[in-house]
């Protein structure tokens, strides 16, 4: 596949203070790439970069091999779809979505045809002469995303699109944009600090922070081999505790020298060690390697949460049984499930 | 209920200084010296026609000059940092803060046949030009003293905009000119409409500005209905009548301006 956007060493500063710290990213033809970290890592910045609307102060910005770099936002082949959706309050739903389409003087007739094609995909047929403030919080983003697919982009950028959104509404909106991005065989770009959201929609995850891509993978990838502890912990919930790595396929945390598979770090190095809530597994007294006592059980519909209290470290714990309250429990980790990673200062 | 109660002061003021004394103004222009029932007051407005042409034509000038002015003005305010947009706000409010007689007073000075402009104009050769008591120097002091009214209220309608429809209209391939022209203008209708009711209204009833700035030769509406009262002419009852037909007028502006405001509202 084809890289239709690559960003190169891209830097962005705000009054002195870098946004992005040398960004580099390519981007593949119709695939389905997230941009994912907490508030203030950059992604949006990242976003605007590739929309037109901030020009990098170093760096490259290169669609389909040419630099767009000092190229307006209205001369390029992409269109956004906005946090807030920025719908034109003097305009309805059908003059909103033909907005694009009137301003490159379409004829008529072709207007018409396409923006009922566009209100049947987002599946608003029938809202043509709304006045877009009436409508809902799904309704209005179905508007922007059909305001911004009539244009016909190469690539589609989405601002997190569905933060606004009750629950409900966000997971059947994120099928509805998978299906329309796979239907129309666009690139999206999707901007989400919701790591579920992440996983479940894209082709490929990039994972920010602090104005750096700290990994970019598969969604399987990403979760099962984060690179550092702030992925691990930023990508569902997980139990990070100091080790050391007392020899190759050997760590010690929590008081215990466990097996592991992880090698090629030097003697006696201190490491993160990330163990997933659901690979802690509650076993029999002599196959246990750490023991805790039981604090709290939460109900979360497919497991239960358990927080067991190690003495030096609280555990979560992701299981399908529980133990009571209270109780003396054995844990025990496979040694492919023990993730060893280098030590960052970030967190 | 207690909300209703709330309101019963205003109603109070509004009836006893606005509907009283209005139906004041009605009662003179319609009744002679003895109170007897008549239109010859009304009738005889006619004679000043010239009056209300001139009134209303050079009003209309001083307005459009205004929106012209101050368009681009709220718009560039409204794009700054809400500090400093401020500071500009204030620098345009401050000199309403002094004296309106005061500030018309300066401009005689500065347009008087002997005044600093001519003087300075003489220093290099050109001029004496008559500056004072044109119709000129009437629109000059309405825009001057009008102007902070027509940009107050476009600035306050542009800023409440959401700069992300100038982004989203950039986005969807329009440049600079289209986003002024798709996005901020039908936007800013209402303040248009407000700020062109805010100049045009005072401008057209003034008299202070015609009498300072305008000689004898531009007389306007204000003028004629305060010599009905305080000068020469003394006739209070074709005062009111003045009054009463000016009223009608802008009344009828106000009205077609509206159904205009509505109709952009629908077409774009």
């Amino acid at each position: 596949m084809e890289n239709i956007i690559s960003l190169k060493d891209i830097v962005v500063e705000f009054d002195g203070e870098k946004i992005l710290k040398e960004i580099s990213l390519d981007i593949k033809d119709k695939e389905f790439v997230t941009l994912l970290g907490p508030s203030g890592c950059g992604k949006t910045t990242t976003l605007r970069v590739i929309g037109g609307f901030i020009t990098p102060k170093s760096g490259e910005v290169i669609f389909e091999g040419e630099n767009i770099n000092s190229l307006p936002s209205h001369k390029r082949s992409v269109n956004t779809v906005f946090q807030r959706y920025a719908l034109f309050p003097h305009l309805n739903v059908f003059e909103n979505i033909a907005f694009g389409l009137r301003i490159k003087n379409v004829p008529k007739a072709e207007i018409s045809k396409r923006v009922g094609e566009m209100l049947e995909l987002v599946n608003l047929s029938g809202y043509e002469r709304r006045n877009v403030a009436r409508l809902s919080g799904g309704q209005q983003q179905r508007v922007a995303i059909a305001r911004a697919l009539i244009n016909r982009p190469k690539v589609l950028l989405l601002d997190e699109p569905l933060g606004a959104l009750d629950l409900k509404l966000r997971k059947g909106m994120q099928r509805e944009l998978r299906r329309i991005q796979q239907q129309l065989e666009l690139t999206f770009v999707y901007v989400t600090h919701d790591q579920e959201e992440a996983l479940t929609m894209s082709d490929t995850v990039v994972v920010m922070n602090g104005g750096k891509i700290s990994q970019i993978g598969s969604p399987t990838d990403i979760y099962n081999e984060p690179v550092d502890a702030f992925v691990a912990d930023f990508i569902g919930d997980s139990n990070i505790v100091d080790g050391i790595m007392a020899r190759d396929c050997f760590v010690e945390f929590a008081g215990r020298g466990i097996e592991c598979v992880d090698k090629g770090f030097a003697p006696n190095e201190p490491v993160d060690v990330v163990l997933r809530p659901e690979d802690i597994k509650i076993v029999s007294t002599d196959e246990g390697q750490l023991t805790g006592i039981v604090k709290t059980v939460v109900f979360k519909g497919v497991h239960y949460e358990m927080i067991v209290d190690g003495g030096e470290y609280q555990w979560i714990i992701h299981s399908t049984k529980h133990e009571p309250v209270g109780t003396q429990v054995s844990m025990r980790i496979e040694p492919s499930d023990i993730h060893i990673m280098k030590k960052t200062k970030e967190i | 209920m207690k909300t209703k109660l709330l309101s019963v002061p205003y109603l109070v003021w509004m009836g006893v200084f606005m509907i009283v004394p209005l139906l004041m103004v009605a009662y003179f222009a319609l009744t002679d010296d003895n109170g007897t029932f008549t239109l010859n007051y009304i009738t005889d407005v006619g004679q000043y026609a010239n009056v209300f042409v001139r009134s209303v034509g050079l009003s209309v000038i001083a307005t459009v000059i205004c929106l012209v002015i101050a368009y681009p003005i709220a718009f560039l305010l409204s794009g700054l940092k809400q500090h400093r947009s401020m500071t500009i706000v204030m620098i345009i409010m401050l000199p309403m803060w002094m004296n309106f007689l005061l500030r018309t007073y300066a401009w005689m000075s500065l347009l008087g046949n002997n005044g600093y402009i001519n003087h300075v104009l003489g220093l290099i050769g050109i001029g004496p030009y008559k500056l004072i008591n044109t119709s000129g120097a009437v629109v000059l002091g309405m825009v001057y003293n009008y102007l902070p009214f027509m940009i107050l209220p476009l600035y306050s309608v542009m800023e409440k905009i959401d700069p992300s429809l100038y982004e989203a209209a950039g986005d969807l391939g329009c440049n600079s000119r289209q986003v002024i022209t798709k996005v901020v203008f039908p936007l800013s209708v209402p303040g248009i409409t407000l700020g062109i009711t805010m100049v045009f209204v005072p401008a057209v009833s003034t008299f202070i500005i015609s009498r300072m700035l305008g000689g004898g030769s531009n007389l306007l509406i204000g003028d004629l209905i305060e010599m009905q009262f305080l000068g020469n002419a003394y006739n209070p009852h074709l005062g009111a009548a003045i009054s009463l037909v000016l009223m009608v007028i802008v009344l009828l502006i106000m009205t077609l301006m509206n159904s205009f405001d509505n109709e952009e509202q629908v077409l774009v």
